[in-house]
């Protein structure tokens, strides 16, 4: 199996990205910004969290503009698979790949703590080693993870059981306390909370594994 | 030519720096503000031939996210 991580100018979170992959199994290539297409037989792109050319504009902005960013749209819209943890949530927002916007903080605080997080759906590649349910402990560390998207688009991520996982407690202000949701084809995740850090013993939690393990079972390349 | 760009959050959107700086302001008692809201001002320099409408596209395709932004474009 074939991951490829993307790293930005102001990523900090691609290294540990790709430790993860690399335990659940994956061949990983980490792929510079400004290439302008992803190796090929990709099973999985992630895109990681920092700070991509130091979110000037809007957190993700530049980097959805960016050569590599629109090899990754087009490896989504063959029905490629991948993964945007904090910074890559706000990158695929930016791209379009996945619909609302994440906001600056309800408190206006840069928030680094583990939180609990509930399982909303089990019925993805991401989720599906948990239970629908589950409240598991993953690291938050953001300062623009507010979750926002219109009326509209909250009834349609609820009706298609797009909300991959909600805040036990909100601590952003985030609509529907959501943390992290699925594309309509169910195979693009973006998340605001690392489950990377949650990956080894040594990270202090390890809840984070199973949904790398998961991915590990299941893919196949786009 | 000049273009200057003004990007505010929509109506409706949360904007808790504007209402961090309306508390700030009550407590140093400007008790008469009910509001604020904060923006972005980008101002553009143009090469000649430029159009409103390229201006228009920057907008919709970079300076500002129209999920929860709105933006006004001012030809200087």
């Amino acid at each position: 199996m074939r991951a490829a991580v993307v790293v930005f100018p102001g990523s900090n979170c691609d290294r540990d990205l790709a430790v993860a992959f690399e335990q659940a199994g994956f061949d990983v290539t980490m792929v510079w910004h400004k290439d302008a297409s992803l190796p090929a037989g990709l099973d999985i792109v992630g895109v990681p969290g920092g700070f991509s050319y130091g979110d000037y504009l809007r957190c993700g902005a530049i980097a959805a503009q960016s050569p590599i960013c629109k090899a990754v749209v087009e490896h989504t819209e063959r029905g490629g698979y991948a993964i945007g943890v904090c910074n890559g949530f706000q990158i695929l927002t930016e791209t379009g790949i996945l619909p609302g916007a994440l906001l600056r903080n309800a408190g206006l605080k840069y928030i680094c703590k583990t939180v609990g997080l509930k399982v909303a759906t089990s019925d993805s590649a991401f989720t599906q080693g948990y239970n629908a349910g589950d409240v598991i402990g993953i690291p938050i560390a953001h300062h623009d993870g507010n979750y926002y998207a219109d009326d509209k688009t909250l009834a349609m991520l609820r009706d298609q059981d797009r909300v991959a996982f909600t805040y036990a407690e909100n601590p952003n202000g985030s609509r529907g306390d959501i943390a992290g949701i699925l594309s309509e084809n169910r195979r693009v995740l973006g998340m605001m909370p690392h489950p990377e850090r949650a990956a080894d013993v040594g990270h202090g939690g390890t809840d984070g594994a199973a949904l790398f393990r998961a991915l590990a079972g299941v893919l196949t390349p786009a | 030519m000049k273009a200057r760009v003004h990007v505010m959050l929509k109506n409706g959107v949360l904007d808790p720096q504007g209402e961090a700086v309306r508390h700030a302001l009550g407590a140093m008692g400007f008790d008469k503000v009910t509001g604020v809201r904060q923006g972005k001002v980008i101002d553009l320099e143009l090469a000649d031939g430029a159009t409103e409408a390229d201006v228009t596209e920057m907008c919709e395709k970079l300076l500002a996210n129209t999920v929860i932004e709105r933006y006004e474009i001012e030809l200087v």
